[in-house]
This record gives structure tokens, sequence and C-alpha cells, in this order.
């Protein structure tokens, strides 16, 4: 019934070849990825395979490594000067923590929304207008139609399209948190990582976002880091399990869910320790 | 066990109470002292002539300070131009462009200190010895440079503290969006912080605006009009300190008008400031 992900990888190959649709292509393949801050080691050896299209969780007690992990695939922790990977992180087969990658076409194909809604000081338009100026020269018209289309696709342009001349910073966290989606996917990147992105908001605001990520599957990768497993549950198809920066099982999310392998995924997700 | 005394822990807290209530009296106080004399004296100077007159000799009526207070408005806008981009710059280093402890910042952090305990009068020296003198003679622009230096270490350290106060999480929603380095800054941290940048500059130019001592060795003073800031350029503060003096009633009441101009100009700058904060808070 359910796959590893290595057998996902072969899967992809036996599918191409059987000339099925290409739903397990491996979008994003991380190798022998350690994490150090300063002389800590916060992650050892990551081994993953990213699936495109589908959403995958990352779950695991604080301090386990998700967010490190996650931040690791824009490389987002370079603004941090004693941070450092080692390893190898593949997006499309191309290793994106060489020296040779351009960290600017990585972010702008590899979009992310934080865990506080992190609205600019600026108006709802140009939050997201903002993006799409630093990699697209639009015109006029071009830019209204980006900015619009990504506000519906984040599901808020009914409810700012009267205010999009007020600032940004003045909604509500829930709708903070879809402008950051909006502005994430309107420059068009193929990977989304979320980090936590739930946790400061309630309950109304976190359905109408884990709705959206539902939604957003489609056309974007998910990578999500959550510390609500019921979220994971809801949300995801795959689902990594950390602990002290291991990658302790990953597997389909009903198979971690229901008939984990390990004994330490069980003890977690019975609510046993975390 | 044995309770502590009641009366005594009363006591205490009076006399702790009196004794802060007491110093912070004394400070308003004396403020209010010298800024009512100030305006009883220097209000009876304030007329139309004080501002559109040249200075007359002492016993002509009707003499006025247009020529300072233009050259004082000049030389503090050529001051700005000069102190406040350079010190948003450093500030800005000191803030985004290193890390924390790097020998660099800590280095420049405390020459900044330093320079901003240097007194007044020693800048003017040093402008005097780089610039008067290989020149030849005194000019406005050796006293807006004067000026420049004073405001320069504080613009830095308010610039950086305004800029450190803009959280990580800001900068990585801009880097992650594919902004690169100096877009971040100018673009996001530059406007977060914006009315914190307005304000520090607005009391570095307070702070300048009444500056006596580097001026008397730089700008000087002149009872003419001023039409190039590259001669001897008459000024407010170095007009009161002359006038003031001098032993002419016209003369000292005329430098009672000036220290009013200059307080109240100071008071304003301070007022805006304030109030460019309160607006950020809301």
């Amino acid at each position: 019934m359910s796959r590893t992900v290595k057998q996902v990888a072969i899967h992809r190959e036996s599918a191409l070849e059987k000339n099925l649709p290409e739903t397990n292509r491996v979008k994003i393949a991380v190798k022998n990825l350690s994490f150090y801050y300063g002389s800590k080691t916060a992650l050892v050896d990551n081994n993953i395979d990213i699936v495109e299209n589908k959403v995958t969780a990352i779950i695991g007690p604080s301090g386990c490594g998700k967010s490190t992990h996650l931040r690791v695939y824009n490389r987002i922790y370079e603004l941090y000067r004693n941070q450092y990977a080692k390893g190898e992180v593949f997006l499309d087969g191309q290793n994106i923590l060489s020296e040779s990658q351009d960290i600017i076409e990585l972010r702008r194909r590899v979009g992310m929304i934080f865990q506080k809604p992190t609205p600019f000081p600026m108006t709802v338009f140009e939050n997201v207008a903002y993006g799409l100026r630093l990699h697209y020269r639009l015109g006029r018209a071009e830019m209204e139609l980006r900015v619009e289309r990504a506000l519906r696709a984040a599901a808020l342009w009914d409810e700012v399209k009267d205010l999009l001349n007020h600032s940004g910073t003045a909604l509500s966290g829930g709708q903070q948190q879809r402008i950051c989606i909006a502005r994430a996917i309107a420059v068009e990147p193929e990977v989304l990582l979320m980090d936590e992105p739930t946790s400061a908001l309630d309950p109304v605001a976190t359905a109408k976002i884990e709705d959206l990520i539902t939604a957003l599957k489609t056309k974007y990768t998910i990578v999500i880091v959550t510390h609500n497993m019921q979220q994971a549950a809801r949300v995801s198809d795959y689902t990594a399990f950390f602990y002290e920066g291991r990658i302790v099982e990953y597997d389909h999310t009903d198979t971690i869910f229901t008939n984990p392998k390990k004994r330490q995924t069980q003890d977690y997700i019975t609510g046993r320790f975390g | 066990m044995k309770l502590r005394s009641l009366k005594m822990r009363k006591f205490f807290d009076l006399a702790i109470k009196m004794a802060a209530g007491f110093s912070a009296g004394l400070g308003i106080v004396v403020l209010c002292w010298i800024l009512i004399s100030i305006l009883s004296h220097g209000f009876k100077a304030i007329n139309w002539s004080f501002f559109t007159n040249l200075p007359a000799p002492p016993g002509v009526a009707g003499g006025g300070l247009a020529n300072a207070i233009a050259g004082t408005f000049l030389i503090t806008v050529a001051a700005t131009l000069m102190g406040v981009p350079v010190g948003l710059m450093a500030g800005t280093y000191l803030s985004e462009f290193d890390s924390d402890a790097s020998k660099l910042v800590l280095l420049i952090r405390f020459f900044s200190n330093v320079l901003m305990g240097i007194p007044s009068i020693i800048v003017g020296l040093f402008v005097y010895t780089i610039l008067v003198r290989p020149a030849g003679h005194f000019s406005g622009y050796a006293g807006a440079v004067s000026l420049a230096i004073i405001m320069l270490p504080v613009v830095a350290r308010t610039t950086e503290d305004m800029l450190a106060m803009v959280p990580d999480s800001l900068k990585e929603a801009a880097l992650a969006l594919g902004a690169p380095r100096w877009k971040v800054t100018f673009h996001i941290v530059f406007r977060a912080a914006k009315s914190g940048l307005v304000t520090g500059s607005l009391l570095a130019v307070a702070r300048v605006s009444g500056e006596t001592a580097p001026l008397m060795f730089t700008a000087l003073n002149n009872p003419y009009w001023v039409f190039s800031l590259n001669r001897p350029t008459p000024n407010l503060t170095v007009t009161i300190f002359n006038y003031a003096m001098s032993p002419y009633p016209d003369w000292q009441q005329q430098a009672w008008g000036a220290s009013l101009l200059i307080t109240v100009g100071v008071l304003l700058l301070s007022v805006l400031g304030r109030l460019v904060i309160r607006e950020r808070k809301s």
C-alpha cells in the first residue's frame, strides 16, 4: 500500500517509462545535509526527497531542527554569520548549496512564509507588487493584473479589493499572513516553504490558510513545518518526523499517523513526549 | 522571627519619594526660570525690523539680525546636508553590514562615542587648523563642517539603534522574496525605521543649532549680508556671544532676542521629533 520515498523516486522512473502522468516527480532531493550554529550541530545527515505538487509536512518536538531544515531550502540562514550547512540539496537536480547557485534566482523559485506575518511597511498593493518588481519588468496594467491574480489565489481579494491603498500592517493577523502568501506566489515560485504559518493565528484564520494550502498544491510544491500534528494530518500528503536533528521517519502522512514503523514516531504522535 | 518595623518602612518610602520629587522639581524649576527670563527679555527685542534689518551700530535704533538669521539657517542646512547622509550611512554599516562583534564595528562604535564626548570647542579648533588656516580666511563652509562633525556621531548612533529595532523577521521576509541585501536595507528596513531616522536627524540638528564655540573658530561673524558661505558668515550664536558681552543696552537687548529665537527653534525641532515618534507608535 504505502511507499517509502526512496520507492517514490524509483516509482517516478517507472512512471516515466510507462508514460504515466508525472505526479510523483522529486522536486527537492536532500543528501547528507548537516547544519551548524557555530560549533553546535543542529542537523545530522538529513536525507529526504520532496515530491512535486504535494504537501510535505515536517513535524517534531521543539528544537528538533524542523525550521533549521526548512531554512536551508532557500539559504535564508545565510543572513547570519555563524550558521552554515554541509551536504547537498538538489532542486530539479541542481545543487543549490553550491557556490555557483545564484541566490536571488533560488529565492525567486523557492518562496517562504514565516511564522509571524511580516507585511512590509507599505500599502497592500505595494506589498504584493514589491516582489514582482524585484524580478520582472511590468507595465502598470500588467502589474495590477498580477497583483489581483495573486490576491485572488491567496483568497484575499474580496476582503482587500477596496483597501489596496491602505497600509498592509493595518490588516488582521490572518489577512496579513495571506498578504505574505500573495506576495510569495506573485513572483510565481515553484516551491513554497511555510514555517509554522498558522501558529500566530486564531482557529478561523488557520482554517482559511489550511484550505489555501490544499488549493495551492496543484501549482506549487509545498513544504510546511508545523508543531500541530492535526494540521500535518489534515493538509499534508507526506510527513517527515524529526528528532534531535535527524529524520527519524518519512512516509505517506496516513502511514505516519496510523502505522508508524519507528517507536519514537509512535511515541510522539500519541503524545507521549514532545 | 521579628517583623521589620512598619513605621520605618513607611518613613523610608516617604523619604525616597520626597528626594526624588525634589530633584525632579529642581530640574523643572531651573528650566522654567531660563525659559521665562529668555521669554520676558527676548520678547521685547522681537519686532519686524529684528527679522528684516541689518545690525545697527550701538545707539542707532531699528537694527536687526536678518543677516545672522539667514547665516545660521544656511550654515545649519549645509551642516545637515553633510552630517546627516554620512551619519545615516555610518549607522547603516554598524547595524546592517557587519557582524555585531566585528573588530571594525566595535572600533567605530568606540570612536563615535569618543567623538560624541569631545568638547565642541575642540572640534572648532580642529576645523580651524585644517580648513581656515590653509584657506587664509574664516568661512561659513568651515562652520558647517564643524557642525557636521558634531552631528555625525549623534546621527550614526541613533541610526544604528533605530535600524537595530527593525525585527530580523522583516529582513528575512524581504530576502526570502529574492531582494538583494541593499534593497532590503533601503526599501524595507529604512522604511520601517523611517520616523526614527527622521527624529534622530531632527534632534541632531537641534543639538548643533545652539553651538557657539565651533563657529567662533570657523564661521566667525560679520555685520553684513551673506552672499557666500566662502566668507566669514554671520550667525546667531556668535552674535549672542558678542552682543551679550558688549556694554551697549540695545545690543544686549538684541542678544536676548536672538536667544529667544534659537530657543524656540530648538524647542520646535524637539517637539516635531517627538510628534514623529508618537505617530510611529500609534
